[in-house]
């Protein structure tokens, strides 16, 4: 009886005394913090890895620069947070980012029920498969039985399940964390063939000591839009980091690069279109709560769509990737930004 | 107001008089203060979690156990595949996390124990030898151990198209050891029923030899003749019902060996790692239990006369179980949970399935560990009552 009462009253006490507070909107939250927290991969060379000095590198870096330039004014005011396939959206959801670039595919379920609200495309990409090229196959129908590493936590697993299935073949799923692990074990022969993004593949594939003893089948088995998400339910700071992407996009297709964007800005061009991304026409940047100068500090800080995917990813970089679907939509491609207007 | 309601029967002097000078109220006192903090923290992380789980309008739901998985898992104890539900990639990862502890046990016990009584041999080389390998594993974090032993077999072991042959019938590779797999044809139903019956019968003989002996004073072989009669009559019954069993080989097919049994290096690597690991613990407890058991009753013992086998093995061993067992079971414990290191080669136990996969395809991490947690609180729960009820057994009967 009396345990029964000191447990009653401790817990009538505690239940009054805990009230939580709410928390600001996240670009109230990184304005006061001067930090931008990007989570990103553990380590995939041209995309996201720190190099040698440890300096966080590659295209997916680049756009939290470029998001960091325009909310902070600094490329630099960024917390890089690497995660597994498995941990990002926890991650971003616990609150660890506030933003995730991270070679996420958008699908369905992550958008309406993983609860994230996915910014746009910055990387049109697709499954495929790598196998070293002493085995002799030429075409993942001929993987039938094979060792099979791949990412947990990831659409690859997912894919891979449905395009063995639905060709009838069998196969070993060896299930491993992250990219570094499944580069160990499929080098050391734990598998044949190892799966994921045929970006992230050209990747790994150029960070083996002897590239060209590998090959990346011809078959893409799956559409993997990559692109950047945030916590969903705050739409004004989605729309901050949405008009990030979009304006680098737009600014290739404008022809504003890093060289010439402050010439841009100070001396006005005649397309207003560049007059509206350079601030010297409208007022864009504070609709998204930033000052008039927000694009003019990102793409200064890393340069346009273009810039960034030659820089870090382009053909003459080791991974070697082509524009392809990349490319804009005036040359080829489908990469379509909405205009800033 | 809160200390108040609780101690109010007694009211003369003040309360925070009685606080500070009663014995009885102050301990009252601090054991409500106590408490409130730790509902305060418990209230303060579930409140938490609902409310931002709400914010981003998450429910708290089991119907995704019913959902087809879309995902393939390598070691599979039943049927599945990636249209199986969630809750059949639970139960694949249940049978492979108990797979791993109860192999792990087994072996950490032989093993242990073995060493243990090697460790008090007279022999210095053997007694050193043994030393060292027990300060070695257990000054080396056991996930080191997982991972060099999985590292060890990958790379060092051949491909499947190289892979060693024992006899053509057992296969080493770096993709796991093949072994032939056994085929039961329904005759040999009437074999595992004479092995129920060599059980049945040895526990009778038991209780018989025993009564014999109290009586008489005469000792039947008792372990030779249940050794008999659980393994020497169900082979006797296995060949005269005619051998109802056959063996699917491994063979290489392709990129891998097919068929046969695999133990794979995942597996491999966790339960040795795990085993051996936890074996130099119980070496440790078994010296120290069989040290714990004063000299004076081994010199009693053969002044009766009694050999030193039978004294080891009636006098000091069934005394120094007493000491072993209680810190034996923490080690048991301690397997079992460190089992969910799997995670780091890839070996898929719970912590790799509902916990890993289903939970971060379905986004339901609430709901996931949750059943993490009921489960491996289940098993521990589950290996404490089967040690206290050994314990207990083991005690000494005293008059
Ligand atoms: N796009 C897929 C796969 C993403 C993925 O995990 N890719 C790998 C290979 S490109 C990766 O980023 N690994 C980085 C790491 O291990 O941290 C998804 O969103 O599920």
């Amino acid at each position: 009886m009396k345990l029964f009462k000191t447990l009653a009253v401790s817990a009538a006490v505690a239940m009054a005394a805990t009230s939580g507070t709410a928390s600001a909107g996240t670009l109230e939250d990184v304005k006061a913090r001067g930090e931008l927290n990007c989570i990103v991969t553990t380590g995939v060379a041209g995309f996201a890895a720190p190099n040698d000095a440890g300096r966080w590198e590659g295209f997916d870096v680049d756009f939290c620069r470029a998001t960091a330039a325009a909310v902070l004014g600094d490329a630099d005011k960024v917390k890089f947070v690497p995660t597994t396939g498995k941990t990002r959206f926890t991650a971003l959801n616990a609150g660890e980012g506030d933003i995730l670039y991270r070679n996420t595919t958008i699908t369905m379920s992550r958008d309406a029920d993983l609860k994230l609200t996915f910014l746009g495309v910055n990387y049109y990409d697709g499954q495929g498969f790598l196998v070293p090229k002493a085995l002799g196959v030429t075409s993942a129908k001929q993987l039938d039985g094979a060792s099979v590493c791949i990412q947990t936590g990831t659409t690859t697993e997912l894919n891979l399940a449905d395009y063995f299935r639905a060709n009838g073949m069998s196969y070993e799923p060896v299930t491993i964390e992250t990219n570094e692990e499944g580069q160990v074990n499929y080098l050391a022969g734990r598998c044949d063939v190892y799966t994921t993004d045929a970006s992230g593949l050209a990747a790994t594939r150029s960070s083996f000591d002897n590239p060209n003893a590998h090959v990346i089948l011809p078959e893409i088995i799956s559409k993997e839009p990559l692109g950047p998400a945030v916590r969903q339910g705050d739409d004004a700071w989605a729309d901050t980091a949405r008009w990030v992407l979009n304006v680098l996009i737009e600014a290739e297709e404008l022809g504003i690069t890093a060289g010439n964007v402050k010439g841009l800005a100070s001396n006005g061009s005649n397309n207003p279109a560049i007059n509206r991304i350079t601030g010297v026409e409208g007022s864009y940047g504070e609709m998204i709560g930033l000052d008039k100068d927000w694009a003019v500090r990102a793409i200064s800080a890393v340069g346009n769509y273009g810039e960034i995917f030659e820089r870090n990813i382009g053909v003459n970089t080791p991974l070697g990737l082509a524009r392809g679907l990349n490319a804009q939509w005036t040359e080829g491609g489908i990469l379509y930004a909405a205009p800033a207007r | 107001m809160a200390a108040s309601s609780a101690t109010s029967e007694s009211g003369r002097q003040s309360l925070w008089y009685r606080i500070f000078y009663d014995k009885e109220t102050r301990s009252t006192a601090i054991q409500v203060l106590t408490l409130t903090l730790l509902f305060a923290f418990f209230f303060y992380i579930i409140r938490n979690a609902v409310i931002n789980l709400e914010a981003i309008g998450k429910g708290y739901s089991f119907k995704f156990l019913w959902e087809p998985s879309n995902y393939d898992i390598n070691q599979t104890l039943i049927e599945y595949d990636s249209r199986s539900p969630h809750w059949r990639a639970t139960i694949v990862g249940i049978l492979n996390t108990l797979l791993v502890a109860v192999t792990g046990i087994i072996i950490a016990t032989v093993v242990g124990f073995i060493m243990g009584v090697l460790r008090l041999s007279h022999n210095w080389l053997i007694n050193k030898v043994v030393y060292v390998y027990i300060e070695y594993v257990r000054n080396v974090p056991v996930l080191l151990h997982i991972l060099m032993v999985h590292g060890v077999i990958v790379n060092t072991l051949p491909l499947p198209r190289n892979a060693i042959s024992i006899d053509d019938t057992f296969f080493l590779t770096n993709r796991g050891f093949y072994t032939p797999k056994p085929l039961f044809e329904p005759a040999m139903w009437a074999v595992f029923i004479a092995f129920v019956v060599g059980i049945v019968f040895s526990i009778w003989f038991n209780h018989y030899a025993k009564k014999v002996q109290d009586a008489t004073g005469k000792i039947y072989p008792v372990i030779w003749i249940s050794l008999a009669a659980i393994i020497l009559f169900p082979i006797l019954v296995y060949f005269v019902v005619g051998s109802p069993m056959s063996f699917e080989m491994a063979e290489l097919r392709g990129f891998n060996f097919k068929g046969g049994l695999v133990l794979r290096p995942e597996y491999l690597a966790l339960t040795l790692a795990l085993a051996l690991y936890t074996a130099a613990f119980i070496a440790e407890i078994v010296r120290a239990g069989i040290q714990a058991i004063s000299h004076g009753q081994t010199e009693a013992s053969y002044a009766l006369g009694i050999k030193p086998n039978r004294t080891m093995r009636l006098v000091i061993i069934p005394q120094a179980l007493r000491v072993i067992i209680p810190p034996l079971s923490s080690q048991y414990l301690n397997l079992t949970k460190n089992s969910s290191l799997a995670i780091a080669i890839g070996y898929m136990d719970i912590v790799a399935t509902i916990g890993g996969i289903s939970l971060n395809q379905t986004g339901r991490e609430m709901e996931c560990m949750t059943i993490v947690l009921a489960l491996y609180l289940s098993f521990s729960l589950m290996i404490s009552a089967f040690m206290n009820w050994y314990n207990k057994k083991m005690k000494l009967v005293e008059r």
